[in-house]
């Protein structure tokens, strides 16, 4: 077991520092910081996973957060009826067409025998866009007209949200185990360069599919698995609650109209903490089965054969180890784990944008994370993204105070000050950069390095 | 002694390879130093050259105490070196090499690219080949011309003759012959013992780091107790 | 039977617009692939780098307007290309001196000097916003059109026209000639010759004497230059905006890979072979079709092999399939 000490000294320190903001700014802002905390740490996990126990580099994170993301929208967002009955079954149809030139391709792969056959294979590989344009192409443009400027897709099966997120998982183990057949075998960097463009593509695929997600017109309005903030307000028990609990201030008040808007501003600030605690605890959960799981599995003979073949590869070729197997597993549960973060971020967004992912954000940040917070460790990387989202929001108040105090003298219309505080929001780009050149070089191993297990 | 080295010590990390080895060699002599795998010849090469870092000794050229120097200055001070692997740019033509070879000098080295041919005559069709498309024979050519490319004083080789046929071994070691004609010391690493010492005017015989035999070639090659345990019987 | 109306088509649609994104790409992938071949990493910061020396040539570009200074009918930003590129190399020699010179020294693995290079990416992304600000900035002036398809349309008399843009123009004979000067210096000094044996084999370069730090030099410098052009020639063209660099980056890696990473021939070429991809990929060849096909073989529909969407996809689909079948690149490159 590592030195407990390291740990707790850093999950005290997040405490205390939220804590601080939550004093000194508001909760609110503390628990958004915790959520969103919460939500990166169960992504770096996932990446921790495929580069701490198998030395995979993964770029292509962005694509299975956008993989997540759909998930969600598939599963719980209600079906429009009118699509499905414009162009359902001329879907269904085609994607039976689809599934069966993959299989035929697959099968010139693996089992034809003749001189011509990577002529063959091209030649089905690029028929397979014409043909799904011939197939699918009227049945798209029947579902996209159909209430284009509200709908315009297909929509999903409106099941409960929390179960999108298992189906995201499910989706992006597909998507990385097709991925993996065709990456894994390369170097390392070229590895990142693929995944990094494949990525590309998922993101375009789901953001150009309208018929599927809407692309860039966004899905909004999704369901919760913790209370809306408007139907808190209008909840009688929830009113009762904080009342309640806040006898002692509204005691203090006199005039009976000054108590109820101060009842009300209490209920609707308490509403929205309310909500974000119920977030914080199905996501703690999350993390903390996750953790549970994930540190069994690496004290498993399972987990140290991983270790194993992470740190001499040859010898463990040599053994008879299957490596390209267990690498392609790791990089499945990787990906599973990050397609059911991504689920989650949309969910706790209450919206899918499709446009937003950007690899700058989404892939290349949770990569600070887990180089920060310590290569190869589950604890690692949850303290990576404590550290990293806190100082990504945190840079931005602090940003302001340092110029403000800095430039104190100066004039608000100042142009310069103008330009600095409207520059703010990528101060926290220089700072995630100067944060990771500063890690690389001075603690390379991360804020909490892996320990030697000894078993 | 135009070259000589005294008491080599030294290895890699903390374990010592070589112990108190010492060579010399003189130009016009051809001097080759064998022995066992692991015996530590290479490394003794590399202590030579400067690659190597020495807990002990010294090294000598001309008179001169060369230990202090860098390798690149030893190379400047006239000692080239031929290495066992990755010896030739292979993405550069074979003219393009000898021009490499000749980098450190300044002015017109188109006489010296025509003395090259001249010693190394298939070079000559060659010239704007890739020289990594060459056969191995004659990427080991184009690796000495490289080397010789500085009109250096003394030329060391590592094993020279490796991995390569018998008959293209034979070529390599008429050119080495060649090379000592130019007065040029040459010191060879070599595994091939018996065709080494058939060419060389001196030999050492490294065991476990340390000299153990020395002596001209013909004795080594005609002592009984050396070509037993060394050449083959 | 319209052959000439369709060539002029397809002139104007591909084979112009190609040649121009082919260039952009060729430049800014002999940037990455020298890097990769001499300093030894693939340089995610490369396309940020780009938009800071393009922001630079757009500052002094206006600083000069500022002094009434134009270029009569060329864009005054090309006066303004050597302040940027004297930049460029000043900012690339800082940060290889207090970043990956660490590394190099190291001998650290790929993976470390990827993620490094990605902290740079992160700051010089940063400066640049904050400098300049993510909006678009179009610093283009000077004459716009070299010629108008309007008015070829009338000198020739034919249904299409080809449209010129001077920055097309200046792109492409820009790219040639820059090229064409650095294909000189690699090939045939002495200088440049040293710097492909050191990307061919370090140790046997130092052992001939070569000095890594010189090398090191000329290639930050070589790619400051290429880096500067690159970007103001796109920035030119199209318009300055700093996230967009970025994205273009990924196009200019699947260049390098294709042409054979380390190969600055092969980059060159890699460029046109994504651009004229993309663009032949996306393009609608309806009424091309319809220039050359007898009126019962015309098409219906607009026979575009896939959306311009997913342009970017195809460069993507592209790199995948030669890192597979061809992991040294379509043209003889090397591996190291």
């Amino acid at each position: 077991m590592r030195n407990n000490l390291d740990i707790k000294l850093a999950f005290g320190g997040m405490a205390l520092l939220l804590v601080m903001v939550g004093f000194m700014q508001s909760w609110g802002v503390a628990l958004a910081i915790l959520n969103l905390c919460l939500i990166s740490a169960v992504m770096s996990m996932g990446v921790n996973i495929q580069w701490g126990y198998s030395g995979l580099i993964n770029f292509g994170v962005m694509g299975f957060l956008a993989i997540g993301g759909f998930a969600t929208i598939i599963v719980s967002v209600p079906p429009v009826t009118e699509a499905w009955s414009a162009g359902g079954f001329g879907i269904i149809l085609s994607g039976l067409i689809l599934f069966i030139l993959i299989a035929s391709i697959f099968f010139v792969h693996q089992k034809f025998q003749s001189k011509y056959k990577n002529y063959l294979l091209f030649f089905l590989v690029i028929s397979v866009i014409p043909i799904m344009k011939l197939v699918a192409g009227p049945s798209i443009s029947a579902i996209e007209s159909i209430d284009a400027a509200t709908s315009g897709f297909l929509g999903g099966f409106d099941l409960p949200i929390i179960l999108s997120w298992f189906v995201g998982a499910f989706f992006a183990a597909i998507i990385a185990f097709v991925i993996g057949k065709v990456c894994l075998g390369l170097r390392s960097d070229y590895l990142a360069i693929s995944t990094l463009l494949i990525s590309g593509i998922i993101v375009s695929y789901v953001k150009h599919e309208e018929w599927l997600t809407r692309g860039v017109k966004n899905v909004t309005g999704l369901k919760r698995p913790a209370p809306f903030e408007v139907d808190l307000q209008n909840s009688d028990w929830f009113v009762n609650f904080i009342e309640y609990l806040f006898k002692g201030r509204l005691s203090k008040v006199t005039d009976f109209d000054e108590k109820i808007i101060l009842l009300n501003d209490l209920v609707m600030t308490s509403s929205s903490i309310f909500v974000k605690l119920c977030f914080s605890l199905i996501f703690s959960i999350v993390l903390i089965t996750l953790l549970v799981f994930s540190e069994k599995a690496l004290r498993s003979p399972w987990g140290r054969m991983m270790r194993a073949i992470r740190d001499n590869e040859d010898a463990a070729k040599a053994m008879g180890k299957n490596v390209v197997k267990r690498h392609l597993h790791i990089f499945m549960i990787g990906s599973a784990i990050i397609g059911f973060s991504g689920a989650m971020l949309v969910t706790y967004d209450g919206l899918f944008t499709p446009a937003s992912y950007q690899p700058l954000r989404y892939t290349f940040i949770i990569w600070v994370m887990v180089l920060l917070g310590g290569t190869g460790n589950n604890y690692g990387a949850i303290i990576g993204a404590f550290v990293v989202w806190f100082i990504w929001i945190e840079s931005a108040p602090f940003a302001l105070f340092v110029i403000n105090t800095l430039m104190s003298g100066i004039d608000n219309t100042n142009q310069l000050k103008m330009h600095l505080i409207d520059s703010i929001p990528y101060f926290r780009y220089l700072m995630m950069g100067l944060g990771l050149l500063v890690v690389m070089r001075y603690r390379p191993k991360g804020l909490l390095p892996e320990k030697i297990i000894k078993n | 002694m135009y070259f000589s080295a005294k008491n080599l010590t030294g290895g890699y990390g903390g374990v010592n390879i070589i112990e108190e080895c010492s060579f010399e060699v003189n130009q016009g002599e051809i001097v080759s130093i064998l022995g066992p795998n692991g015996a530590g010849k290479s490394t003794a090469m590399k202590a030579m050259l400067g690659i190597l870092d020495l807990k002990e000794g010294e090294v000598i050229l001309d008179g001169k105490n060369i230990t202090k120097l860098k390798t690149q200055d030893r190379i400047k001070s006239g000692i080239s070196f031929v290495p066992q692997t990755n010896n030739i740019f292979t993405e550069l033509t074979v003219q393009e090499n000898l021009e490499m070879g000749a980098f450190l000098t300044d002015g017109d080295i188109s006489a010296r690219i025509r003395e090259m041919y001249d010693l190394f005559p298939i070079m000559n069709e060659k010239q704007d080949q890739l020289a990594g498309e060459l056969s191995g024979g004659q990427r080991q050519q184009v690796a000495l011309a490289r080397a010789l490319m500085t009109n250096p004083k003394v030329l060391m080789l590592d094993e020279p003759t490796a991995g390569v046929s018998p008959v293209v071994m034979d070529e390599i070691f008429e050119h080495i012959l060649n090379i000592k004609k130019q007065n040029i010391a040459v010191l060879m690493v070599e595994q091939n013992a018996r065709q080494a010492l058939d060419i060389s005017d001196r030999g050492y015989i490294l065991v476990t780091g340390r000299n153990a035999y020395e002596g001209s070639g013909d004795y080594l090659l005609n002592d009984d107790e050396i070509r037993k345990s060394f050449l083959g019987g | 039977m319209d052959f000439l109306n369709a060539i002029v088509l397809l002139t104007n649609y591909i084979i112009v617009p190609a040649l121009t994104y082919g260039s952009q790409l060729a430049l800014g992938a002999i940037g990455v692939t020298l890097i990769y071949g001499v300093l030894r990493f693939a340089n995610f910061a490369y396309g940020d780098l780009m938009a800071f020396a393009t922001m630079v040539v757009i500052l002094t570009t206006w600083y000069l307007q500022s002094l009434g200074i134009t270029f009569g009918l060329l864009p005054t930003a090309i006066l303004a290309l050597p302040v940027g590129i004297l930049a460029t190399i000043i900012l690339s020699l800082f940060f290889d001196k207090t970043v990956f010179k660490y590394y190099r020294d190291k001998k650290s693995e790929p993976v470390i000097l990827i993620v490094v290079s990605i902290g740079v990416m992160f700051i010089l992304n940063a400066i640049v916003r904050i400098i300049i600000g993510p909006g678009d900035v179009i610093f283009m002036d000077g004459a716009r059109f070299i010629m108008k398809a309007g008015e070829f349309k009338k000198m020739t008399g034919l249904n299409e026209g080809i449209a010129l843009k001077s920055t097309q123009v200046i792109t492409f004979i820009t790219t040639i000639v820059t090229c064409s000067i650095l294909f000189y210096f690699l090939n045939k000094t002495k200088t440049g010759k040293s710097m492909r044996a050191y990307s061919n084999n370090e140790d046997l370069a130092l052992l001939s004497g070569i000095d890594p730090t010189k090398i090191i030099i000329y290639t930050w410098v070589i790619v400051s230059i290429l880096a500067t052009i690159a970007g103001s020639l796109y920035g030119l063209d199209k318009s300055f905006k700093p996230l967009s660099y970025w994205n273009n980056l990924l196009p200019i890696f699947a260049a390098t890979i294709v042409g054979g990473i380390g190969n600055p021939l092969g980059a060159f070429y890699g460029g046109f072979v994504i651009a004229f991809t993309e663009i032949g990929l996306t393009y609608a060849y309806k009424k091309f079709l319809v220039y050359l096909l007898p009126e019962q073989l015309e098409p219906s529909s607009l026979v575009q092999y896939i959306s311009t969407d997913y342009k970017f996809a195809i460069s993507f689909a592209i790199l995948v399939v030669v890192l597979i079948y061809r992991p040294n690149g379509i043209f003889k490159g090397k591996v190291i």
